[in-house]
């Protein structure tokens, strides 16, 4: 007898027989259904209908796949975790939320509780912040899955009533000349998935008119067969129009695109791994991208902000209509009744369960008093909105879906909301790695041209310039500088006409330190993301996380992820940088193996004025280079190295007590008018950070490597150049302005190192004194341009 | 209508679905003094009066998502429903600006190049970029137009001014049997109006980047024969403060203005003395 009774009406329902399955059966109907539920989790939904004398529908137990996937309810975050140390309960509790937490800061108005993270700004506004993974759909489909990646956050910004004002996208891809005799089945070339990628971002933010201003490129070898895409967006709300007060008897209206079969299973499809067979069984959990849809909702929603007609408001994302009905409901501690024949459909044919389910795009949630209902039709109708009334919030926390006056699901919302805890063991070995020795390459200009053309050091213009970084004409700090496309540090945006405030988003991500301990990884990254905020002029940061990592049931996986949370505490803690959002991604495998694992850290800095915004090239030939910092012997997992064929083992670290003293005595020179010019330490070190700045402008460089503050044991020319250390700066100041600047720096590591020179060359004496690099900056720029031209 | 103060110059900026460049274009105008209004379409053609406005502008997105040919829907649209309005807009000498997709509207209208009055089917075309792609970047423009154009009256002519382009279908085309008698006639009615050009005001005769869509005679901008119709690909909107400049942080003191801002005043002044 079959486990799957259709039920006698007039439309497709299905009864799932589950009273009586046992173990094998119950994971055989998770597995049919495609509902990604284990074992445990099976038996307790079983165990759950048996108190309630009756089997489920389809509809039930989709709805309970969704909203307990990874993807929805980030049970690994959640969940209890052995390690050699003890159990941690909830990392995000332990670690993340926790540093915030212990900071209190005044500024931050909501964390991680709405669908972005919200921070004052000026006057009475606020700015909000997410950022997203969207890596299981561009794997499939590079484009949609980007460009639905992209639609997706700026709904998440939608969600709190802001109106998207940037957008940032960092992108991990396979070498792009990957052999393809060595691509498994089913897994798509590296250079196809980029191509795909780039294009699906572009179309989505310059169609909808949001500037995309800030990014990361990456190339690893494990992205092969694990595309990572990160997609970003900041907004502005006036902060008194922030409303979350859904009452009983509110509408429940459904607003933007139509209903399809496309996005089915997005959630759990995304939170497994993925095989050979992806691309056919998990094609349809791709949602298909309409910008301009998104647009028009976009208007009508900054409308009913304004004018304060709702009462609540949600994005329709990951599990569809079923997850964003019953949150809303339980954030207000309510019940709904949902209507499924009221959903407007792209197409006739879909069974309940597909409606509820589907993530189609450019969908939103609002519930409205029913006496302002007429007048929020009217909103969208003027722009071309479809709205829906497709349910009323009830007092009785059951979520209850009906389908043409039958109902196909009841469920208690509690339960829905509340499923059982992940358990994990975490168990991290360091890896037994050396440190290389090899002579002192004699060509150090050889050197460092192998490493401007490294992927992830090469300019990234062709891509950038394919995004519109300027539309709504804010963008006050742009991603390229100036005519040489110089790489800002990180982009500055002035939001709102009668303020000269501006807004600082930065990322940093350093995924080859992962492999020798993610915990530095994240330290790093940290560093990275503020110091590149810095750099510019900004200050006051909130930081978001981002982790894409491999399967959280395997030990050493989930042992990485927790040493890179310890160091997420630390530091977040460390440099008073909260954590405002976060999302991460997990499951990242393919049959290549699990990804690198990829933190990402986003900043977002606030500088008082604009017009002290310091960019990265050169300014003024006789200024004075500084470099703020201490250089370590930390090449481990430097593009040095690796571009030597090494890894390595000494990974730089971040020293927190000289690091927040550097970041202060940047911005206080900054805030003088002392810094003409700033560029981070990065990639590639000394060497190509000075590079940069140079051949941004049309100024020369000497630099003498004698004069750089560093460790005892850093002792080669090499070593100077291309250390990754953190926390260091490289600074013009003016002749007349070098005292003040050396005062201010007078509790910090920091040397003249060089100066701005009339000619365009970089001109580098040794620690002995002798020449090692004397080379055209025009040719470096042209090499550096050269491998991803596009 | 009788004008009397900045204040009172009306001006309409007009959207569809996917127009996005709205806000920046009324905040250059309102900058002015002016009163410039953001109005959909759809309200338009519901309860407003286009000859209560003088001015109107057509600002850049990607109205109606650019599905068809850039800008072809909106044309459509607009020129179905507002027909008689438009016609008696542009021959009472009422200034209207197309910027970007407004620009490939304005074309798509036939309100430019216009030779002999609005036309019936477009005289010229917003082709796909060559190299193809979309790409936001700045570039140089110089000033050709000698006097008839009224959105450039304060720029003399040959002066080269810096402007950001933020497109893919910006190739401003003729059809090649025409293309030389409707240059001639461009230049003999005046209303070429900005050529891509190099720093030092060089035509860029086509070269990629100086040329950044392939665009014939490296036209970036033009206007109808009285000079009172302007469509351009490039964003003057963006080009409008100092901070907007792709090197203002070489400056001690940040300008407070970009050249953008004197297609604006040029306009402003045109609608202060006329009215």
């Amino acid at each position: 007898m079959s486990r799957y009774v259709k039920k006698d009406v007039p439309f497709e329902l299905v009864e799932i027989d589950l009273a009586t399955a046992d173990d094998k059966e119950l994971l055989q109907i998770s597995n049919k259904m495609g509902i990604g539920l284990n074992l445990n989790e099976m038996k307790i939904v079983q165990n759950y209908f048996s108190k309630k004398q009756r089997n489920p529908t389809d509809v039930e137990l989709q709805t309970i796949g969704q909203t307990w996937s990874e993807h929805c309810y980030h049970k690994t975050f959640k969940g209890n975790i052995k390690t050699c140390s003890g159990e941690v309960r909830s990392l995000f509790k332990t670690y993340i939320a926790k540093a915030t937490e212990e900071l209190d800061p005044k500024w931050c108005i909501s964390v991680f509780e709405d669908n972005a993270g919200i921070i004052d700004f000026d006057k009475n506004y606020a700015i909000a912040a997410k950022v997203e993974t969207h890596n299981h759909p561009s794997a499939i489909e590079p484009f949609g899955g980007a460009a639905t990646g992209t639609g997706g956050v700026i709904r998440d910004i939608l969600a709190v009533w802001a109106d998207p004002i940037a957008c940032t996208d960092v992108l991990c891809f396979g070498p792009l000349d990957y052999d393809y005799n060595k691509l498994p089945a089913g897994t798509k070339h590296p250079k196809y998935v980029y191509r795909g990628v780039v294009a699906g971002i572009g179309s989505y933010g310059n169609n909808m008119g949001i500037p995309t201003v800030n990014g990361a490129i990456n190339f690893d070898e494990s992205y092969v067969g694990n595309v990572v895409v990160y997609c970003g967006c900041v907004g502005l709300l006036p902060t008194d129009k922030f409303v979350k007060n859904t009452q009983k008897g509110d509408v429940a209206l459904l607003v933007g695109g139509e209903t399809g079969r496309d996005g089915i299973h997005g959630v759990t499809f995304a939170s497994a791994e993925l095989t050979k067979e992806s691309e056919e069984i998990s094609r349809p959990a791709v949602q298909i991208a309409n910008p301009i849809e998104e647009e028009r909702v976009k208007r009508a929603i900054n409308k009913l902000r304004d004018s304060g007609l709702a009462s609540a408001i949600t994005d329709i994302g990951g599990g569809g209509i079923s997850c964003g009905t019953g949150e809303m409901a339980e954030r207000s501690n309510l019940g709904i009744h949902v209507y499924l024949e009221k959903i407007p459909l792209k197409y006739q044919g879909l069974a309940p369960w597909e409606i509820y389910v589907s993530e189609s795009q450019e969908r939103m949630l609002l519930s409205v008093p029913k006496e302002n209902l007429e007048k929020a039709l009217e909103v969208f109708e003027n722009e071309n909105v479809t709205a829906a009334q497709i349910g009323t919030f009830t007092d009785d926390n059951i979520l209850t879906v009906s389908y043409n006056g039958h109902k196909v699901a009841e469920l208690d919302i509690d339960f829905v909301f509340n499923p059982p805890k992940f358990e994990g063991t975490a168990q991290w070995q360091p890896p037994t790695l050396k440190e290389p020795t090899f002579a002192e390459p004699v060509n150090l200009t050889e050197q460092l041209v192998g490493l401007l053309q490294m992927p992830n050091i090469a300019s990234k213009e062709s891509v950038i310039r394919s995004y519109d970084h300027e539309v709504k004409g804010n963008t006050a700090l742009k991603p390229l500088q100036n005519k040489y496309g110089g790489p800002n540090d990180a982009a500055v945006i002035k939001p709102l006409s009668d303020s000269w405030k501006g807004v600082v988003i930065s990322c940093g991500m350093n995924t080859n330190y992962g492999k020798i301990d993610p915990y530095w990884m994240a330290a790093s990254g940290i560093d990275e993301a503020i110091r590149n905020n810095i750099a510019v002029g900004g200050r006051r940061i909130a930081l978001l996380d981002n982790f894409t990592w491999g399967n959280p049931q395997k030990p050493d996986r989930l042992g990485g992820l927790v040493r890179a949370c310890e160091a997420c505490y630390d530091y977040s803690k460390g440099f008073e940088a909260p954590f405002i959002s976060g999302k991460d991604s997990l499951y990242n495998e393919s049959p290549m193996g699990p990804v690198t694992p990829t933190l990402l850290i986003t900043a977002i800095g606030i500088i008082p004025d604009i017009r002290k915004t310091v960019s990265m090239d050169l300014k003024q030939s006789g200024n004075t280079l500084y470099l703020v910092g201490k250089t370590y012997n930390e090449l481990g997992g430097s593009h040095y190295y690796q571009l030597n064929g090494y890894l390595g083992c000494n990974v730089p670290q971040v020293r927190l007590e000289s690091a927040q003293k550097t970041f202060k005595a940047i911005t206080a020179a900054i805030d003088n008018g002392y810094i003409r010019a700033c560029h981070d330490l990065s990639e590639g070190g000394l060497a190509v950070a000075a590079t940069e700045m140079a051949f941004s402008s049309d100024f020369g460089v000497t630099l003498d490597l004698g004069k750089v503050v560093r460790s005892e044991d850093v002792c080669r020319n090499d070593q100077v150049l291309f250390s990754e250390s953190n926390t260091r700066f490289l600074v013009e100041v003016p002749q007349n302005r070098r005292a003040e600047f050396e005062a201010l720096m007078k509790d910090v590591d920091y040397a003249a190192v060089g100066e701005v020179s009339t000619e365009p060359k970089l001109v580098v004496s040794g620690l002995d004194g002798k020449q090692v690099i004397d080379a055209d900056l025009a040719q470096l720029r042209k090499r550096w341009k050269e491998p991803l031209r596009g | 209508m009788n004008v009397v103060n900045v204040e009172d110059v009306r001006v309409l900026v007009m959207r569809v679905g996917g127009t996005n460049c709205d806000a920046e274009t009324k905040r250059a105008f309102d900058e002015l003094g002016a009163k410039a209004e953001v109005v959909h379409f759809n309200e338009m053609a519901k309860t407003k009066n286009l000859l209560d406005y003088n001015a109107l502008v057509f600002p850049g997105g990607f109205s109606y998502g650019d599905y068809v040919r850039a800008g072809a829907i909106w044309a459509t649209g607009t020129l179905t429903r507002l027909k008689a309005d438009l016609k008696q807009f542009v021959d009472e000498g009422r200034p209207i600006l197309g910027i970007c997709n407004g620009f490939q509207v304005l074309v798509e209208a036939g309100l430019l190049p216009a030779f002999n009055g609005i036309s019936e089917i477009p005289e010229a075309t917003l082709a796909t970029n060559i190299p193809i792609g979309y790409r936001c970047k700045w570039v140089y423009v110089r000033h050709e137009n000698r006097g008839n154009c009224i959105f450039t009256k304060n720029i003399p002519k040959g002066k080269v001014i810096r402007i950001p382009v933020a497109h893919g279908e910006g190739r401003f085309l003729f059809s090649k049997e025409k293309e030389e008698e409707y240059l001639q006639k461009l230049i003999d009615n005046d209303q070429l109006v900005f050529r891509y050009c190099n720093k030092d005001g060089e035509p860029a005769n086509g070269e990629f980047p100086t040329n950044p869509n392939g665009a014939y005679y490296d036209i970036a901008g033009i206007c109808n024969p009285s000079g009172t119709v302007f469509g351009l690909m490039p964003h003057p909107e963006r080009a409008f403060y100092g901070w907007h400049l792709p090197d203002w942080t070489k400056t001690e003191n940040v300008p407070e203005y970009a050249d953008g801002k004197l297609v604006f005043e040029s306009v402003m002044d045109y609608l202060k003395k006329r009215f």
